[in-house]
């Protein structure tokens, strides 16, 4: 089986995935809301942290805890562990961001038995000089918490090899992320996004394990297909790889994207430093971020611009989760800088099920007016 | 509860002098520059009477200014629709989207002239989707420098608090430089101070007011209440409104020594947690003529007011402003100001996490000797509704009868009115309150 088969195989048995991890090592599992949750800290307790993700279902479970104009993502996510499927789960925890997602903690910390559920206060004036100190006091308490979990220490040493690994990790993703800068990417968008969703998943080692493989495996791998034109795709919480074959399959290829399942999430390396909790703190705070914890454009516009250049991409889908208020912010103005680059746009709106027959023939129309202004 | 009562009823004595000195507060808004004062723009639960280390200065609130423009829908609805031109989402903040696309429309609300150009933006992040977020936008397009403080720290559940209090009280401090910075002035300690004790002062004296519409018949209706919140939201930082909030305060318990009514056949108390569409304040006249008074709106009495909650004892209680509460040190120097600004909205109830918000919405509902709360599914604030449905039952869960509607505070195009009426007024005959007849 390829990496490429692996990483996809996984990703469909996620929860099978984190019991058996549980039952090899006996070790714990924690989930996190949103990617501000420090994975390095989570691991060097010898835990595995897990993304809680939602699955694209239709459901009507969380009607009685959300309001309908909480995003999609987030009634997803809560509906997963209101219907028992994250039961596994020995913690959860959740770095601050927005206010849809605070509603899923707290429904989450109220109506689902998950033994530790822990809340972040993530310092999100992230230009603030003081912002990192604030987040070592938060990881502080965290790091607590999770010792008195599993009745062990948290050392320097299990920092350190954290740190390395998650580094070692995000350095092997940028590494096949390089290789879809080529003419003809040898992965499509749908499997780079499989390969950066299992990273939120796995246990770090098995990732980079699979990383290795698939770097191996991917400058002789030739694609029976065209590459079409190349496009980013930017936004909010993006997982469903589904609606990327679908959009793959009509002549282009995701070359880069900008969100949180992707780049977003691994871009930015720790930088180790004799503090463990002030090097892993500096790096959530400074990473790529999320418009939820930014206020600043060029902050974030500047970094999609130069990837967008880089990766020298003739279309970007900008897609939306509904009701994402801290993306609706950036959309206009996204837009405008995008257009005064010459790189068309489409913004498609999601719901947690996307009514894809009418996305189809957006997507159409668009790459046919993209591939007219490209040529 | 059924009874038909007859209280006495009179107009408040100091209903004229609010009514100058909120008129005085929007005056102010377009002499700021003529003046020489400086123009901020932030949110209304920004501590701005900080501002006064700087000079004179005019505060415009977003969301008070938003509210004004969203009660005016022919003036609203442009707004909104030329927001909506340049790309904005519908489902974004409704104050948001009224303020700005008044600024893109360039017309001002209280005049109909152009819309301000501040020198700065400076607010707390208060919610997360919120005011930085919009700022930035303002900022882009005025190109003016901004500046915020995130400081909900009243969200955190988990972990020592110490060190957040550390991290708003700096950010409070390189504020200050910050500020120096972008306006070339010297910062005054003495007066930031003197300001910030004034603002505290009113802050306190809003919550006692509303606390004192407990009483039965409630010598203050919502529409009063609304009236008059502008003092004490947008003139935080002024001795002049530490008089009048004063002199309402006496005049509130004169007229409950003197039983007198904000409506004189008060029979059925309600409680509001946020405020009602902004164009459909006629709700709260049309329920008058079935005997509903409206007592309070949690969102004002804890945003332009400040309560203590004591969880424990189920009760609510007037704040003691810093310098008087145990173990707060005197304000006497920028560091001793910034922190106690720091631990002050750290114990603010605005936005403190669900469990406690449950038993505070419980609290102020007893104390305002509630018989129904009224919840508005609003469309347009995230932070408010996102888990209004826990709410419900639990305040069901507590007996207490709730009556709901969907629609938006700030968007008159996204409420059915008569729908709503209709749904009320059957709620109502449920708890067996008819229209009076007499009316
Ligand atoms: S940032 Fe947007 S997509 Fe992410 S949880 Fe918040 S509202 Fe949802
Ligand atoms: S709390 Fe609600 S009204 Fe206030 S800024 Fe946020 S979305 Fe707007």
């Amino acid at each position: 089986m390829s990496a490429i088969e692996k990483f996809h195989d996984i990703l469909a048995n996620r929860h099978q995935y984190a019991m058996d991890w549980k039952e090899r090592t006996g070790g714990k599992v924690v989930g996190g809301l949103c990617t501000y949750v420090p994975l390095e800290i989570v691991y060097a307790a010898g835990m595995l942290p897990v993304r809680v993700l939602g699955t694209h279902e239709v459901q009507d479970v969380t009607d009685r805890y959300l309001f309908p104009t909480v995003c999609p993502f987030c009634r997803d996510t809560l509906a997963q562990g209101l219907k028992g499927r994250y039961d596994y789960l020995d913690g959860l925890a959740m770095g601050r961001t927005c206010s849809h997602i605070q509603g899923t903690f707290d429904n989450w910390r109220n109506y689902i038995s998950t033994t530790l559920v822990y809340y972040i206060w993530f310092p999100c004036h992230r230009e603030s000089p003081r912002a990192v100190d604030c987040l070592v006091g938060e990881y502080t308490g965290f790091k607590e918490a999770l010792e008195k979990l599993t009745g062990k220490p948290i050392t320097d040493d299990g920092l350190d090899k954290a740190i390395e690994l998650y580094n070692t990790n995000r350095r092997l993703m940028k590494q096949v992320y390089e290789l879809r800068k080529n003419e003809d990417p040898p992965i499509t968008g749908a499997e780079a996004m499989e390969m950066v969703v299992t990273s939120q998943l796995m246990d770090v080692v098995e990732h980079n394990k699979l990383l290795e493989e698939l770097l191996e495996e991917l400058p002789d791998r030739k694609l029976d297909r065209e590459t079409g034109l190349r496009l980013m795709m930017i936004g909010s919480e993006m997982d469903d790889i589904e609606f990327v074959q679908m959009m793959e399959e009509l002549g282009c290829t995701i070359v880069i994207d900008e969100h949180c399942s992707g780049s977003r999430f691994f871009w930015d390396e720790v930088v180790p430093g004799e503090d463990r909790l002030a090097a892993i703190a500096s790096r959530y705070v400074h990473r790529w971020p999320c418009p939820a914890v930014s206020s600043n454009f060029s902050d974030r516009f500047d970094r999609v611009l130069k990837i967008a250049q880089d990766w020298n991409v003739q279309g970007a889908l900008v897609y939306q989760q509904k009701f994402c208020d801290p993306h609706e912010f950036d959309i206009p103005l996204l837009q405008q800088m995008f257009k005064e680059h010459d790189i068309p746009t489409l913004v498609l709106e999601f719901d947690v099920t996307i009514p894809f027959g009418q996305f189809r023939t957006r997507i159409e129309a668009f790459l046919e007016m993209a591939e007219l202004e490209v040529l | 509860m059924t009874t038909n009562m007859k209280y006495k009823t009179k107009p408040l004595d100091c209903w004229q002098w609010g009514k100058e000195l909120r008129l005085e507060a929007y005056q102010e808004f377009l002499k700021g520059h003529e003046e020489g004062k400086l123009m901020v723009l932030g949110c209304a639960a920004t501590p701005y009477g900080m501002l006064a280390g700087l000079g004179d200065f005019v505060f415009l609130a977003g969301e008070p200014y938003g509210a004004s423009v969203a009660a005016d829908p022919p003036f609203s609805i442009p707004c909104m629709e030329t927001y909506e031109a340049k790309g904005y989402s519908r489902d974004m903040c409704g104050y948001m989207r009224n303020f700005l696309g008044s600024m893109f429309l360039d017309k001002y609300y209280f005049t109909g002239g152009s819309f301000p150009k501040f020198d700065f933006a400076w607010s707390v992040r208060h919610c997360p989707a919120g005011h930085p977020k919009w700022h930035q936008i303002v900022s882009e397009y005025q190109d003016i420098p901004m500046n915020y403080i995130d400081d909900e720290t009243m969200l955190a559940v988990d972990g020592d608090p110490e060190h957040r209090i550390d991290y708003v009280a700096g950010q409070y401090l390189d504020t200050i430089e910050w500020m120096e910075k972008v306006t070339g002035r010297t910062y005054d300690d003495e007066k930031g101070i003197e300001a910030m004790r004034t603002y505290f002062r009113n802050e306190s004296l809003w919550g006692e007011i509303c606390l004192l519409n407990g009483a039965i018949p409630a010598p203050l209706d919502i529409k009063s209440m609304f009236a008059l919140m502008p003092i004490s939201m947008l003139r935080r930082h002024e001795k002049i409104a530490t008089d009048f909030l004063t002199t309402l305060r006496d005049e509130m318990k004169d007229r409950i020594a003197n039983e007198i009514a904000a409506v004189a056949t008060e029979r059925y108390r309600m409680c509001m947690l946020t405020p009602p569409p902004w164009s459909f304040l006629k709700v709260f006249r049309y329920l008058e003529t079935f005997g509903v008074v409206f007592v309070g709106t949690y969102v004002y009495l804890i945003n332009s007011g400040e309560v203590k909650f004591l969880l424990d004892e189920g009760e609510a209680v007037p704040a003691t402003v810093p310098e008087e509460r145990p173990g707060w040190p005197e304000m006497k120097n920028r560091e001793d100001l910034c922190r106690t600004i720091a631990r002050w909205r750290a114990e603010h109830p605005f936005q403190s996490h669900l469990d406690i918000r449950k038993k505070e919405y419980i609290i102020i509902y007893n104390h305002w000797h509630g018989n129904a709360y009224l919840l508005l599914m609003n469309r347009g604030c995230v932070p408010m509704t996102t888990s209004m449905y826990d709410f419900q039952r639990d305040m069901q869960a507590h007996g207490i009868p709730v009556a709901m509607f969907e629609g938006n505070f700030a968007d008159c195009r996204d409420i059915d009115e008569t729908g709503v009426l209709d749904r009320l007024e059957a709620f109502l005959e449920g708890q067996g309150i008819q229209k009076l007849p007499s009316l």
